[in-house]
C-alpha cells in the first residue's frame, strides 16, 4: 500500500509537471484527489490494514496528499502567470497608430488673448464693465472732452449713422458711463473690453477691432501707479523681463498721457524687423484721466485722480503669433482657427 | 511735418547728432518717426558750367559737351535735352555717387570719352514731387549766379538731415521750425534765438493805402497786413527753394515761396494779394453772403456757404479765409505791388469751413489747431524782410494790424503739490520753474505756488493739469518710480453672465465648434439670401451714413448671414467640413436719433461631417448633432428645460427639420437645416445645420443648478418597451406619455432605437424604450414593474394606437 502511494505521488508530479493549462490541472486534480480519485481508491483498502499500520499509512496519504495540492496550487499560480504574459502579448498595439479623434473646436485666437488680459486685471481687483457698441455723439466724444470741431477728432476716422449717433470709436465711453452709474462712491476699477470701430481697412488697420479699457479712480491714485500697473502688466503678458517705456502722448481725455511701449516680444530688444529696429514695441495708450472727464462723470477732480489706458487686442494677439496680417482675424478661416 | 535738422540750427544751437535729437524729441512727446539723410550717398557732385555743346560723330541722341568745374574742363557725353551753353549745373565727377547708389567712372560712350555725368535733381535725392515737371524731368539747372567749382550738396543744401513728425494734434505750435526749436532749447538747455524782423522800409505809409475792416471779429481775432511795392517775380534763391523742398513744398516764385517760408518757419500762414487787383484798397473780412462763389487758386469755382468766413473787397470775396486764396487777385508775373496777410481766424470756424469745401491745406491745417495770434505781426515783417533782403520788392512803412479784442493773458496757478499728487514724485518748485520757464512760460512765485503765463504759441494748455503735463514730460516720464494703487481692496470678479458666457464659449469650443469673429455690419442683400419676405423684421436694419464699400453697408440684425458667409469663404478655399459659432451683438433699429437695441446673441452653423479616422467613421453635422451639443450647452449652463417645437413657416430653413427653442414661456431661438435656397443663395453645395438664440435670455434662463437628487439606495429593475407607432406621432409626446404613465415609480426612460424597413409596415416605426422603475424607500418587486410596464403600454396604445412588439 505504501508503495502503491508513493508511485502515486510521483506520477502525479510528472503529470503536474507536463500540464500546460489549467483546465488539465484541475483534470488531475479530480483524477488523484477526487471523491472518486485515485488516492480515494487506494485508501479503500485501508480496511486490510493493521491497526499499528493503519495510523502510519494515514498519516503518509495525507502528506502526499497535502503535497500534491501545494504543487497544483504552486504549477497553477505559473500557468496563470504564462497564460496573462501569452494574452498581454496577444493584445500589443501599435501605440504610434494616430488617437481617435475626439472632435473638438476652439476659441477664437482674439478672445484667447482677450481671456488673458481679463485674469490679469481680475487679479489685481478689476471687475469687466461692458457698453453699447452704438453709441452717441457725447459719451463717444464730448463727455470725453473732444467738443465737437475738435481737430483730434480727425485721430479716429467715425462710422455714422445719424448726426448723433455713430459706430463707437473706441471702448472710452465705457468710462464715463460707469463713472456716472458709481459716483461718487470710490474706488472705479474696471476694464471694459469690446469692439470698436474705424473706417480704415488695410494689412494693419481693420474696419472693426477690439479693444481693452482700463480705468482706476479713487483717491491718490497716480501717474506712478500708471505706470507700476501697466508694467506689471506687460511682464504678466509678455513675460517677466519684458520692459516698459512711457513716452509723452495727447488723448483728449487723458492728461498727461502717454504711449507706451514694451522691449519687443521678438528680438528682446536689440532690434529687428518685427520693431522696426527699435528694440520696442507700441501697445498702448494711457494717461491720468482728465479733470473734464471726472467732472462731467460726477467726481470732484480736485479730490479725485484716476489714470486709464486702452489696447489694441488685434495688436497684442498678432505679435503673441506672430500673424502678419490683420485681415487673417477676421476671415475665419478654419485651417488658420485651428492652429489656437 | 518735415523739419530740417540745419533750419533748427538757425535757432538753438544743437550739439547732437539728428539720431540722438530725435530721440530726446521723442521722450518729450515730439514724436519724430524718422531721420532721412537729404543727400544720402552722394557725393563729389560739382557745380560746373557748359562752356560748348558739340554733336556726337556716332550718335544723333547725344551731345559733346565741355563743362568747367573750376579745376578742369571736362568731356562729357549727355543725352540731355534741356541743357545751353552757360548753363550752371550739377556734375558728377569720377568717382561720384549718386543717390541711387550709381558711381560714376571714365567711359567711352560710343567711341567718344565721357569725364562725368550732368545730374538731375532726382539723381541727387531730390524728390521729385517738389520739383517742376521740366525739372524732375531733366537736368537741373542752377541759378546762373551759382559759383562753379563748389560742391553741390553744399549749394543744394542737400547735406542736411529731415526730421519726420508725428504730431500730436494739440501741438499746432511744432509745426513750425521755431515750434520745434523752443522744444529743442528747452530739451538741450540751450538759448533759444527766434528771428526778430527789421528792415528797410519807403517812406510811404500803409495806412492811407490799405483799409481793413474786420466785420466778423468773432471769426477774425487779427488781420495784420504789409504792402510790399516794386515786386518782380521770378524764382526764389536756391537756399529757399531747398528749405522749402526739405519741407515737402514745391517752389513757385520767390513772392510764394516767402510766404511759404514764413509759414514753415514761424507757424503763421500768409497770403499775398496782387494789390492793384484789389478794388479801392479795401479788405474786409466778413461772412460770407448767400449766393457768393469764387475760383480758388487751383483754379476751381466754389460755392461758398453763409458762414464761412471770406477776405473780400468791395466787389466780393477774394479768398477764404485761413483756407486758400482767389485766382482773381493771385501774385502773377504781372504783379507789381502785393498786400501781405497775416491773420489769426477761428480754428473752428477754419476747420468747418475746409471740411465742408474738402480742401485741406498746409495752411487750414496750421489755423485749425490754433496758431500764434501773438505772431502775426512779426511774420508778417519777417515776409517783408526776406522779399526786401531777397531785392524783389520794397516794403511800404508800418503795417495795418487790427485786432478788435485785446489779446488775453492766460494766468494759471501751478501748485507743486499738486504736481506731486498727480504724478506721485515730487517735482520741486525749482526744477518745475526752470523747465516752463525753458518753454517760454512766464513764471511768477505766488505763496508757495507758482503764478504761470502762457504765452500767446501755446494755446493748447489752458489748466494747472496741462502745466503739470509740460513739467512731467520735460522732466522725464521714466523718473516718475513705479508703484500699484496703495487704495481699498475692490472687485476682482466676473458676474454671472460674464462667466456663463465663457463657459457658453468653452463648451461650444469642447463640442467641436470653432469660434468666428465676423464684422459687425453687412450687405443689406444677405435678407435676400436668407430668403427672408420683404416684410421681415430683421431687413429693418440701421445704415451707416458713411460705410466703406456696401459690403459694409448696414449693421446686422442677425448672426447667421456672418456665419454662412464663413462657410462660404472655408468651401471656396476647399476646406468642406467645419462647425463654427459666434457670440457677438446684433442691433435692433429704435430710429435714427436713438442708439438701437443691442442684443447678444449666439449661433452656430455646421456644414459637412466630423472628419472620420481610421477607427472612427464621420458623423454628419446635422440635425440631431447640433441638438445634441446644444443639450449638452444647456447642461452646462444650467438651463431651464428647452422645448423643441417644429417648425415649419420660416423662409431660412428646411420646413420639415427645424424646431423653435422655447424656455420658460420665452421664445429662445431657432435650430435647423437651411432651406435649399438659401443655400443655392449662396451658392454652397454641402448641407449646412444651424442655430440662432438670444443669449441675452438664455442667460437668463441659466445658471440655477437643480437641487441634488440623493442617490438611491434600492435596486432599480430594468424593462424594455418596444412599440409600432405612426411616424409622424413626436417622440416628445410619446415620451410625456410613458411618464406620466409610469408614474412616481418610473425614474427614467431612454429611447434606444428607432427601426423602420422591413417588418414594419409602410408609414409606421419601430421605437424601443428602456425603462427604470426603482423606488426611493423599498425594494421594487418584479410585479410591480411589470404592472407599470403595461400600463405604459396601455396609455401608448390608448393614446397612440401604439402597439407593443415583442
Amino acid at each position: 500500500m505504501k508503495d502503491k502511494l508513493h508511485e502515486l505521488g510521483a506520477r502525479a508530479r510528472e503529470e503536474m509537471a507536463e500540464a500546460g493549462s489549467p483546465e488539465e490541472l484541475d483534470e488531475i486534480r479530480i483524477r488523484f484527489l477526487g471523491k472518486k480519485g485515485e488516492l480515494t481508491r487506494i485508501l479503500r483498502g485501508m480496511g486490510g490494514l493493521s491497526a499499528e499500520e493503519r495510523p502510519r499509512v494515514g498519516k503518509m496519504a495525507n502528506e502526499i496528499r497535502a503535497a500534491i495540492e501545494k504543487e497544483l496550487t504552486a504549477k497553477s499560480a505559473i500557468l496563470k502567470k504564462l497564460i496573462k504574459e501569452q494574452m498581454l502579448h496577444n493584445e500589443k498595439i501599435d501605440v504610434t497608430l494616430p488617437g481617435t479623434v475626439v472632435w473638438r473646436g476652439g476659441r477664437h485666437p482674439l478672445n484667447i488673448v482677450l481671456e488673458e488680459i481679463e485674469n490679469i486685471f481680475l487679479g489685481l481687483g478689476y471687475t469687466i464693465a461692458e457698453g453699447p457698441e452704438i453709441e452717441t455723439d457725447y459719451y463717444n466724444f464730448e463727455a470725453l472732452n473732444l467738443p465737437k470741431d475738435h481737430p483730434a477728432r480727425d485721430m479716429q476716422d467715425t462710422f455714422f449713422i445719424s448726426n448723433e449717433i455713430l459706430l463707437r470709436t473706441q471702448t472710452s465711453p465705457v468710462q464715463v458711463r460707469t463713472m456716472e452709474k458709481t459716483a461718487p462712491k470710490l474706488p472705479v476699477k474696471i476694464i471694459a473690453p469690446g469692439k470698436v470701430y474705424r473706417r480704415d481697412d488695410d494689412a494693419t488697420h481693420s474696419p472693426m477691432f477690439n479693444q481693452v479699457e482700463g480705468l482706476a479712480v479713487d483717491q491718490r491714485i497716480t501717474f506712478s501707479d500708471l505706470k507700476g500697473t501697466l508694467a506689471y502688466f506687460a511682464r504678466e503678458m509678455f513675460g517677466k523681463k519684458t520692459k516698459t517705456r512711457f513716452r509723452p502722448s495727447y488723448f483728449p481725455f487723458t492728461e498727461p498721457s502717454a504711449e507706451v511701449d514694451v522691449s519687443c516680444v521678438i528680438c528682446g530688444g536689440t532690434g529687428c524687423r518685427v520693431c522696426s529696429h527699435t528694440g520696442w514695441l507700441e501697445i498702448l495708450g494711457a494717461g491720468m484721466v482728465h479733470p473734464r472727464v471726472l467732472e462731467v462723470s460726477g467726481y470732484n477732480s480736485e479730490d479725485v485722480t484716476g489714470f486709464a489706458f486702452g489696447m489694441g487686442i488685434e495688436r497684442i494677439t498678432m505679435l503673441k503669433y506672430g500673424i502678419d496680417d490683420m485681415r487673417l482675424l477676421f476671415e475665419n478661416d478654419l485651417r488658420f482657427l485651428q492652429q489656437f | 511735418m518735415l523739419v530740417s535738422y540745419k533750419w533748427l540750427q538757425e535757432f538753438v544751437e544743437i550739439d547732437i547728432s539728428p539720431r540722438e535729437l530725435a530721440d530726446r524729441l521723442t521722450l518729450a512727446g515730439v514724436t519724430v518717426e524718422g531721420v532721412k539723410e537729404v543727400g544720402a550717398g552722394v557725393s563729389k557732385v560739382l557745380t560746373g558750367k557748359i562752356e560748348a555743346i558739340n554733336r556726337h560723330p556716332n550718335a544723333d541722341k547725344l551731345v559733346i559737351t565741355t563743362v568747367d568745374v573750376g579745376t578742369e574742363k571736362l568731356q562729357i557725353i549727355t543725352a540731355a535735352t534741356n541743357v545751353n551753353v552757360g548753363d550752371i549745373i550739377p556734375v558728377a565727377v569720377e568717382g561720384a555717387k549718386l543717390a541711387s547708389g550709381l558711381v560714376i567712372k571714365r567711359a567711352k560712350l560710343r567711341g567718344v570719352e565721357s569725364r562725368g555725368m550732368m545730374c538731375s535733381g532726382q539723381e541727387l535725392g531730390i524728390d521729385p514731387k517738389t520739383m517742376s515737371t521740366e525739372q524732375a524731368e531733366g537736368i537741373m539747372i542752377l541759378p546762373p549766379t551759382t559759383p562753379i567749382g563748389k560742391d553741390a550738396k553744399e549749394i543744394l543744401g542737400l547735406d542736411d538731415y529731415i526730421l519726420e513728425l508725428d504730431l500730436t494734434p494739440n501741438r499746432g505750435d511744432c509745426l513750425s521750425i521755431i515750434g520745434v526749436a523752443r522744444e529743442i532749447a528747452a530739451l538741450l538747455g540751450r538759448p533759444f534765438s527766434p528771428p526778430q524782423p527789421t528792415l528797410r522800409e519807403l517812406e510811404e505809409r500803409i495806412d492811407e493805402q490799405v483799409n481793413v475792416d474786420i466785420a466778423d471779429p468773432d471769426l477774425c481775432h487779427r488781420f495784420v497786413g504789409r504792402l510790399i511795392k516794386n515786386v518782380q517775380v521770378a524764382s526764389s534763391p536756391l537756399w529757399m527753394q531747398q528749405r522749402l523742398r526739405a519741407a515737402g513744398m514745391r517752389p513757385i516764385n520767390n513772392i510764394v515761396d516767402v510766404t511759404n517760408y514764413v509759414m514753415l518757419e514761424l507757424g503763421q500762414p500768409m497770403h499775398a494779394f496782387d494789390y492793384n487787383l484789389l478794388q479801392d484798397g479795401h479788405i474786409i473780412v466778413r461772412r460770407v453772403r448767400a449766393g457768393e462763389k469764387i475760383v480758388t487758386l487751383d483754379g476751381v469755382e466754389r460755392a461758398l456757404t453763409p458762414g464761412m468766413l471770406a477776405i473780400t473787397d468791395p466787389s466780393g470775396p477774394i479768398a477764404i479765409a485761413g483756407v486758400m486764396g482767389g485766382q482773381a487777385t493771385e501774385v502773377t508775373e504781372k504783379t507789381n505791388s502785393i498786400l501781405l496777410e497775416s491773420a489769426f481766424f477761428n480754428p473752428i470756424s477754419v476747420r468747418r469751413t475746409s471740411k465742408a469745401l474738402g480742401l485741406r491745406s498746409e495752411a487750414s491745417l496750421r489755423f485749425e489747431k490754433g496758431i500764434d495770434i501773438g505772431g502775426c505781426a512779426r511774420a508778417a515783417d519777417r515776409a517783408a524782410q526776406l522779399i526786401v533782403e531777397m531785392g524783389c520788392g520794397e516794403a511800404v512803412a508800418g503795417r495795418v494790424d487790427k485786432l478788435p479784442e485785446k489779446i488775453k493773458e492766460r494766468v494759471i496757478q501751478f501748485r507743486p503739490s499738486r504736481a506731486s499728487y498727480v504724478l506721485g514724485v515730487d517735482i520741486a518748485g525749482e526744477i518745475a520753474r526752470d523747465i516752463l520757464t525753458s518753454l517760454q512760460f512766464k513764471v511768477r512765485d505766488g505763496g508757495e505756488d507758482l503764478l504761470v503765463t502762457v504765452p500767446t504759441h501755446r494755446s493748447d494748455v489752458s489748466l494747472e493739469v496741462d502745466l503739470i503735463e509740460e513739467v512731467a514730460r520735460m522732466y522725464g516720464y521714466d523718473k516718475a518710480p513705479v508703484t500699484l494703487p496703495s487704495g481699498g481692496v475692490s472687485g476682482g470678479t466676473k458676474t454671472r453672465e460674464q462667466i456663463y458666457t465663457a463657459h457658453a464659449g468653452n463648451e461650444l469650443a469642447a463640442g467641436g465648434f470653432f469660434e468666428v469673429m465676423t464684422y459687425s455690419f453687412v450687405h443689406p442683400r444677405v435678407f435676400d439670401l436668407m430668403n427672408l419676405p420683404i416684410d421681415s423684421p430683421y431687413r429693418n436694419t440701421l445704415k451707416l451714413q458713411n460705410p466703406l464699400s456696401e459690403e459694409h453697408g448696414v449693421m446686422r440684425t442677425m448672426l447667421l448671414p456672418c456665419l454662412m458667409e464663413v462657410l462660404v469663404r472655408n468651401h471656396n478655399r476647399r476646406v468642406q467640413n467645419g462647425a463654427i459659432f459666434e457670440v457677438g451683438r446684433v442691433f435692433v433699429n429704435r430710429g435714427l436719433d436713438t442708439q438701437p437695441e443691442e442684443k447678444t446673441t449666439l449661433a452656430a452653423a455646421a456644414m459637412g461631417c466630423t472628419p472620420g479616422s481610421w477607427n472612427v467613421s464621420p458623423t454628419a453635422y446635422d440635425y440631431y448633432h447640433l441638438k445634441g451639443v446644444l443639450e449638452n450647452l444647456f447642461t452646462v449652463l444650467h438651463t431651464v428645460p428647452v422645448k423643441f417645437r417644429p417648425e415649419s413657416a420660416n423662409p431660412s430653413f428646411h420646413p420639415g427639420r427645424t424646431a423653435v427653442l422655447e424656455a420658460g414661456g420665452r421664445r429662445l431661438g431657432i435650430l435647423g437645416e437651411l432651406h435649399p435656397d438659401v443655400l443655392e443663395n449662396y451658392d454652397l453645395p454641402v448641407k449646412v445645420t444651424a442655430f440662432e438664440l438670444d443669449f441675452d435670455r438664455l442667460l437668463a434662463l441659466s445658471g440655477r443648478p437643480a437641487d441634488f437628487i440623493p442617490l438611491p439606495k434600492y435596486p432599480a429593475i430594468e424593462r424594455d418597451l418596444a412599440i409600432l407607432v405612426k411616424k409622424d406621432i413626436l417622440a416628445d409626446h410619446i415620451l410625456a406619455t410613458i411618464k406620466k404613465a409610469g408614474g412616481k415609480l418610473l425614474n427614467a426612460v431612454s429611447l434606444f432605437d428607432i427601426y423602420r424597413g422591413e417588418q414594419v409596415p409602410e408609414g409606421m416605426q419601430s421605437m424601443a424604450f428602456s425603462l427604470l422603475f426603482q423606488a426611493s424607500d423599498r425594494t421594487l418587486t418584479d410585479a410591480e414593474a411589470v404592472e407599470k410596464t403595461s400600463a405604459v403600454a396601455e396609455a401608448l396604445a390608448k393614446k397612440f394606437g401604439a402597439e407593443l412588439r415583442s
